[in-house]
């Protein structure tokens, strides 16, 4: 199977460790994959503040350069949501290109759990931890149960979390809260969004986890800069470094410069 | 109406509500039970989702068909004895409520809840034409005491304190200083209400359900107020949207099974109460049927679904912006998502931050009994809002600046590197100051020395993709 790794562009710039664990997890699994080196962004950042306008030429040029490989896969349960669920405005509904694409576009666990059909990675992480269920992984692309609906799933990212040994999962008392990233939300309304995040954060504290996990790298980085500033008793992981066999960070990775 | 609405900044009226962190957690911990008590009450029925998927589509058939329904449902409820007025809008409404009470030469009336009559702002009309208004609601009648408004639709006065309340009731009702024990107070406010219910010449109330088949109205309460209100007056008068209506009267059970469930975590609400025609010879029932932008809405394909509706206040209870900004902070009688997505199609200018008052998060709609897509509705406005040049301009060019940027992959690979390096380099005081509004609050994150691109072409690559670095 020939797979293209979409690294969406704050991973890239920020968080590269974050891709490379995913590649090598991949590649551990027997997929050859490829890194289309001129994709960025899929457009999300425009799209969710309402300026379709803006996001339309970024769908399409990415559309364009992720074309014909058998999946696309992708570190983000957010950014794959956008093209799964909001790309299909800036095509054609007979767009072949962009219905092969969409269809096989995945997040990661998804792509591990449903598509290779794999439950058990090798390997271990003696901590506690807990997890983070990033909402549109979540709610847009149904990687798991959501509190709200009484509809049972399997959780993708705890499936396979789980099958490391030693790892032991804490569980939080609000299990899907928002952590209040939310994109542009974070910015515009900050003082809301900083609360929320605290308040997961503290959840996640309380739990006797010593790190939280979860499958969108831009909510740890939200929680990750509040855990920072407040110095509290928290890393955060992505899943991708945990069960590539990264080892727990030593302390919050964010530098008190 | 025509009057320009003020302008709301959800951000800005927020902010004293969450900064004040005691209250804020206070507010989300009390609404966060109700979420969790309707979590119960929904896991204890294996039907739920079956309900949840029926509900929407009884709503979608009613909304399409609504034209019919509503000449249904006028034509019964006519032959059983009840008088129905349209009213175009707010306007018209209030109009011909204060005409029917001028008409009975009425000086007090007593209302149980109702949003609507929030919506079209009865209470402020009739005072200021002399009439006395009690609401005998116990949570609207505190906040109408306090000079407030409702801060839920639900529980409108949620998001005050017992102790206040307490105070509250001194001043008015003449309790006890300091009092602030729940059963006390609610035994003063019995007594006082008592003799409202008692004065009242006309009773007015809500109406939950219409059902076109039968011409009949539903009640719903848990107090029991719209019960007395309109028990003792000679008239009743029900106020509702023309969305509140249901084609036949066996679709109710569908709605009382979700209503109270979603609502409070109730299996059913203490009260449901069906009208059907006047009490008696001597009674008058007058079902007013408010339009109010209602079927501008129908006539969207986006925001069509919004008329599902049934006011049960549950996404209210989920919005993790809402637990910790509170009702206020919408400045619209509908606060939350719902109110979010209804405000902007009253004034979409004066309501145009409140689509931006969310995280996406999905909650809402997951957790509607009606199965709104709350918070796509809400992504959809901002595409709206941005259409009509209503996004503020810094905004716009910054996302027209990124669009470009990321169709430029070189650019934005060496723009990457640019400031990865000025976060590596500069002073904190200069990459995480005030004008940085990520960094008031929050560190940014450690910037590496190498992005996965120039890694990835280092190390799986023999190319050199990233010559900057
Ligand atoms: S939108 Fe749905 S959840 Fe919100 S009040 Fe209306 S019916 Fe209830």
């Amino acid at each position: 199977m020939n797979v293209a790794l979409f690294v969406p562009c704050y991973i890239d710039q920020f968080f590269p460790d974050v891709a490379i664990s995913t590649l090598e997890l991949l590649e551990s699994q027997g997929v050859s994959v490829s890194f289309p080196e001129f994709q960025t962004c899929c457009g999300q950042p425009m799209a969710n503040t309402g300026c379709n306008a803006d996001a339309a030429p970024v769908a399409r040029k990415f559309v364009e350069m992720f074309s014909g490989f058998d999946a696309v896969v992708c570190p983000s349960g957010s950014c794959t949501s956008m093209i799964r669920n909001h790309y299909q405005e800036y095509f054609a509904a007979d767009d072949e290109r962009f219905n092969q694409l969409r269809d096989s576009t995945f997040e990661l666990c998804e792509f591990l759990v449903d598509r290779l059909g794999i439950r058990k990675i090798e390997g271990s992480f003696p901590h506690r931890v807990s997890i983070h269920s990033s909402c549109h992984g979540l709610r847009e692309l149904r990687l798991g149960p959501s509190s709200e609906q009484m509809v049972p799933r399997e959780n993708k990212l705890r499936i396979l979390l789980e099958s490391l040994e030693g790892v032991e999962i804490e569980s939080i008392r609000r299990q899907d809260e928002c952590c209040g990233f939310g994109g542009t939300f974070a910015v515009t309304e900050r003082e809301t969004s900083v609360a929320m995040g605290v308040d997961r954060v503290q959840d996640h504290v309380e739990s006797g986890s010593e790190v939280m996990i979860g499958g969108d790298m831009s909510c740890l980085m939200h929680m990750q800069g509040l855990i920072s500033r407040r110095e509290m008793p928290m890393r955060v992981m992505h899943i991708a470094e945990v069960l590539a066999g990264r080892p727990l960070p030593s302390s919050p990775a964010v530098s008190a410069r | 109406m025509s009057i320009a609405l003020p302008i709301v900044d959800h951000p800005q009226a927020a902010k004293d509500f969450v900064n004040n962190v005691p209250r804020s957690h206070w507010h989300d911990d009390s609404l966060w039970f109700v979420r969790s008590k309707r979590d119960r009450q929904a896991q204890s029925l294996p039907e739920w989702e079956y309900l949840r998927e029926t509900a929407s589509a009884i709503k979608r058939h009613t909304i399409a068909n609504l034209a019919d329904y509503l000449q249904e449902f006028e034509a019964n409820a006519t032959r059983m004895g009840a008088v129905v007025h349209w009213a175009a809008d707010a306007a018209e409404h209030n109009e011909i409520v204060l005409g029917l009470l001028r008409r009975n030469e009425t000086h007090r009336i007593i209302k149980s809840k109702s949003m609507l009559t929030e919506e079209c702002g009865l209470n402020e009309y009739l005072i200021e034409n002399g009439i006395d208004v009690v609401d005998t609601d116990l949570g609207e009648r505190i906040v109408q005491l306090r000079g407030e408004t409702p801060s839920h639709i639900v529980l409108p006065a949620i998001h005050i304190k017992k102790e206040e309340v307490g105070e509250t009731f001194h001043q008015h009702l003449g309790t006890r200083k300091g009092e602030a024990d729940p059963q006390v107070l609610t035994e003063a406010a019995r007594g006082h209400l008592r003799g409202k219910f008692l004065d009242g010449e006309v009773g007015i109330t809500g109406v939950n359900f219409a059902i076109a088949e039968t011409g009949g109205i539903v009640v719903c309460t848990n107090e029991g107020n719209a019960d007395l209100g309109v028990s003792l007056p000679r008239i009743h008068i029900a106020c509702m949207g023309i969305e509140k209506l249901l084609p036949r009267f066996e679709n109710l059970a569908v709605f009382t099974r979700l209503l109270a469930r979603s609502a409070t975590g109730q299996p059913i609400t203490s009260y449901t109460s069906h009208f059907h025609g006047p009490r008696d010879a001597d009674s008058e029932l007058h079902i007013v049927l408010v339009d109010n932008g209602r079927t501008r809405i129908r006539d969207s394909d986006t925001f069509r679904d919004s008329l599902n509706c049934i006011r049960c206040g549950a996404c209210m209870n989920t919005c993790p912006v809402y637990r910790r900004s509170g009702g206020h902070s919408y400045r619209a009688t509908v606060p939350g998502p719902i109110g979010s997505v209804l405000g902007p199609s009253k004034d979409m200018k004066a309501h145009k931050s409140l689509p931006y008052a969310c995280s996406l998060c999905g909650s809402c709609t997951d957790v509607c009994p009606v199965k709104i897509p709350l918070h796509h509705q809400l992504l959809a406005w901002r595409k709206v809002l941005v259409g009509q040049r209503l996004l503020a301009w810094n905004k716009r060019v910054g996302m027209k600046a990124a669009s470009w940027l990321f169709r430029h992959p070189r650019v934005f690979a060496a723009a990457g590197y640019s400031a990865r390096m000025a976060l590596r380099y500069l002073p904190k005081s200069l990459t995480h100051n005030r004008l940085n509004e990520w960094a008031i609050d929050r560190d940014l994150p450690d910037p590496p020395k190498q992005s996965f691109r120039a890694w990835y072409a280092q190390n799986r690559k023999n190319t050199q993709a990233e010559q900057s670095e």
